[in-house]
Formats: C-alpha cells, structure tokens, sequence
C-alpha cells in the first residue's frame, strides 16, 4: 500500500474553501453561543427564581445530549414542524444554542465569582443595573470566564466536523468528497487531521496569548 | 413513536454504555501510561507522550475516527466496527484523562513521595502505589466528567457503522418518516444516563475513602 498525498494537496483550493466554511461557521457560531449564553446566565441571575427554573431546563438539556442528536433532531425533525433550514443555517443555529448552554454555566459562575458587595457600591453610586453588568460584574469576571470560554471555544471548533454528516459544505465533508473522487480516502483524512489539529493549536496558543494580556492589565 | 420503537433505542442505548465504559477504563489505563512517559524524564517517551495527547486532543473524534477506520484497513488490519469504535474511543479519552491526571500527579504531596522513597520503594513502586492512587483519587470528579463526555462522543461511532443509540435512531428515523419523536427519545435516554453517572459520581465521591490533608 503506498500512499500518495499529491493527489489531495492539488485540490488545495477547494480545502481552503471547505477550511473557510469551518472557520466562518465556528466564529459566528460561537459569537452567537457566548452572546446567547450570557443573556441566559443574566436572565437566570436577576430574572427571578422562576426564570432560572425554566432556563435550567433547556441548559441540562443541551448538555446533557450529543450534539449529533441535537443537529439530528434539528435538521431531520425540524421540516415536521415546520422549521425547513438549509444545511449552513441548521448547523449554525445548532452550534449557537449547543454552544450558549455551556457558555451560560460558564458566565454563571463568572456572576459567582464577583464580590456582591461590588455590584451593591455600584448600586449605592447610582449605577443603574445593566450599567453595573457591563461595567462592574462584566470586567471584573473577564479574567475568570476567559480560560474556560477559550476552552469551550475550541471545543465548539472540533464540533463543527459532525455539521458535515448534516451536509454543511465544510472542511471534513469537502475533504472527504475528494478522498472518494480521488480513491485516496487515507491520505485525505491524514491531511484532514493534520489541518484540524495545526488550527486547534493555534487556537490554544491565541487564547494563551489573550490571557496573559488581560491578565497584566488587571494585576 | 410506539413502545417497540423505544425498546429497540433502549436495547440499542445498552451497546452505548458497553462502548462508552469499556473504552472510559481502557482510556484511563492509556492515560496512566501516558503520565508514566510524560514524568519518566526521558526524551523520546516525554515527547511521544506530548504529541500523543496534543494529537488526540486536537482533531476531532470524527475525523479520528475515520482515520483509525480507513488507515487500518490499508495496512491490513481489518477490524470488526466494535474494535475500530473502541480504539478510536479509547485513545481520544486517554488523551483527555492523562491531561486530567496531570494535575492530580501534581497535588500529590512531597511528603508522601519522599516518605515512599525513604521506606525503601523504587520509584516505579512508588509510581504505581503511592502517586497513582493519589491523583486518580484526586481527580476523580474529572473522570465522572470524562464519562459523561464519552457517553455524548460514543454517538460518533455511528460513523465507523457500529449499531448503537445514535445510528439505531438514525435507521428508525431512516425507515418510520418520524425523526422528532425517536431522536428526541434517543436525547433522553442519553439525558437519563447522564444524570445516573453525575448522581453515582457525586456519591461516590463523597463515598470514597478521604482525600490526604494537603
């Protein structure tokens, strides 16, 4: 068995285009679960009891399932009651609110971990209560919620590879259309993983990179 | 959704659990082996271990996976889907663990290994009697944690063709046109299990013998 990565690397362009996909579809993605995920921590925190019952439920939900079950449940079951997406938007939708319940536990605790006394000073100072989220509670939990939100970053980055078995145009589907045109189905994946594993390192190292910055200025 | 439907998900959820426990204590004894190498101090098995867990750390399960499944069998070995399933499970998790064993390698106190090696152990006694238990205790609630992670990542082995929850669900909802009922069933058995693995976990550490006064 002799292997021949020459027939993968000449279709560099359309990789580079199903990479594109994976990175544009794990940015919004995650913009979307981190934006989503801390308005469901900040309903959950001063929405009353009853609001933080019923978020709990969908957030044990999500996490407590497989993905592949939810993007399942969302792309196959959702035309049977009326939700019709296409692949991009399906797996975009289901990577935002997979991602924003981890993201939610995350700035759960980042509410937590704030003194309550601070947000009663901005209180006492006349802050009204979204200015004390965004300019009391928001930076001062900055340094704690950034090691795990880089981490479920990176997380939801190798999660976008189940959105090919939904048929999202991606890096793995791509790169697997073109091992079965070319017959060369093992020097694809190798190439495949190689890429993953090349962009999830320079993930870690970005996010290393940004802890140490916010940590200086808050030291 | 009728009663037969379920029971086939629930027969099919059994194969689930079988891979998921299966490849959690094969990935844990990897992941003992691996902190043996990454604390041995030699070179190559310092640096076999590091890339091993960056490796398998860094690409998908999916893509894993379908490496173990297509690479395997072009070097010859071809394997039954239960065993590609469990290799590709079982290293990904290792990877995961020897990560999470790290930290309890590190909380073990000094005291203890320097009392270890004054009572005369070697230090691969000292390894596999003192240190180990250590930090497995210590990071015990990062394995529950890891189980519950496998049992979500086992719905991935459907793509190497083994039968379980996940690929049962996708042939039910393939041949019955009703895939809201059966993947939204096959959400809570995962839920439901999930839930006794966090409750057995969350006992069994407050169970387990005491951790060492730091």
């Amino acid at each position: 068995m002799s292997f021949d990565f020459a027939v993968i690397l000449a279709k560099g362009p359309q990789i580079l285009a199903g990479l594109g996909v994976t990175i544009l579809i794990w940015i919004v993605g995650t913009l979307f679960g981190a934006v989503l995920g801390f308005l469901v921590a900040t309903a959950r925190r001063y929405g009353g009891r009853l609001a933080d019952l019923a978020l709990s439920v969908p957030v044990e939900v999500l996490r407590g399932t497989p993905f592949l079950v939810q993007i399942f449940l969302l792309y196959f079951g959702g035309p049977y009651i009326g939700l019709r997406l296409d692949p991009i938007a399906a797996g975009l939708l289901g990577l935002s609110v997979y991602g924003a319940a981890y993201y939610a536990e995350i700035f759960r605790a980042g509410f937590q971990s704030v003194p309550p006394g601070h947000s009663e000073a901005a209180d006492c100072v006349g802050l009204t209560r979204l200015q004390t989220i965004l300019h009391v509670q928001l930076p001062e939990m900055a340094l704690l919620v950034l090691p795990p939100s880089m981490n479920m970053a990176v997380i939801l980055l190798k999660e976008t590879a189940l959105l090919s078995l939904i048929t999202v145009p991606e890096m793995t589907m791509t790169v697997q259309a073109i091992g079965s045109q070319q017959y060369a189905f093992v020097e694809s994946i190798v190439v495949l993983a190689l890429v993953y594993w090349a962009l999830v390192e320079l993930a870690n190292f970005l996010g290393r990179l940004a802890e140490r910055r916010l940590s200086t200025y808050s030291a | 959704m009728t009663w037969t439907l379920f029971e086939l998900l629930l027969q099919a959820s059994l194969m689930t659990i079988f891979v998921s426990v299966t490849s959690i204590f094969l990935g844990l004894a990897f992941a003992i082996g691996l902190s043996a190498m990454r604390m041995s101090g030699a070179a190559p098995l310092v640096w076999f271990a590091r890339i091993f867990i960056s490796f398998f750390r860094g690409v998908p399960l999916l893509v894993q996976l379908l490496l173990i499944f297509n690479l395997l069998p072009a070097i010859g070995l071809s394997l039954s889907s239960l065993t590609t399933a469990l290799i590709g499970l079982s290293l990904c998790t290792a990877a995961y663990q020897a990560e999470n064993l790290r930290g309890g390698f590190e909380g073990v106190p000094r005291g203890l290994i320097e009392s270890a090696e004054m009572a005369g152990l070697s230090p691969v006694q000292s390894f596999i009697w003192i240190r180990t238990p250590i930090a497995l205790r210590l990071t015990f609630p990062a394995l529950v944690n890891e189980a519950i992670l496998i049992l979500k990542s086992s719905s991935l082995v459907s793509v190497v063709g083994l039968i379980e929850l996940t690929k049962m669900a996708q042939n039910l909802a393939a041949s019955t046109y009703m895939p809201l009922p059966i993947f939204a069933s096959a959400g809570l058995i995962y839920l439901a299990i999930n839930w006794i693995v966090a409750i057995a976990g969350r006992r069994a550490e407050i169970a387990l013998p005491g951790l060492p006064a730091k």
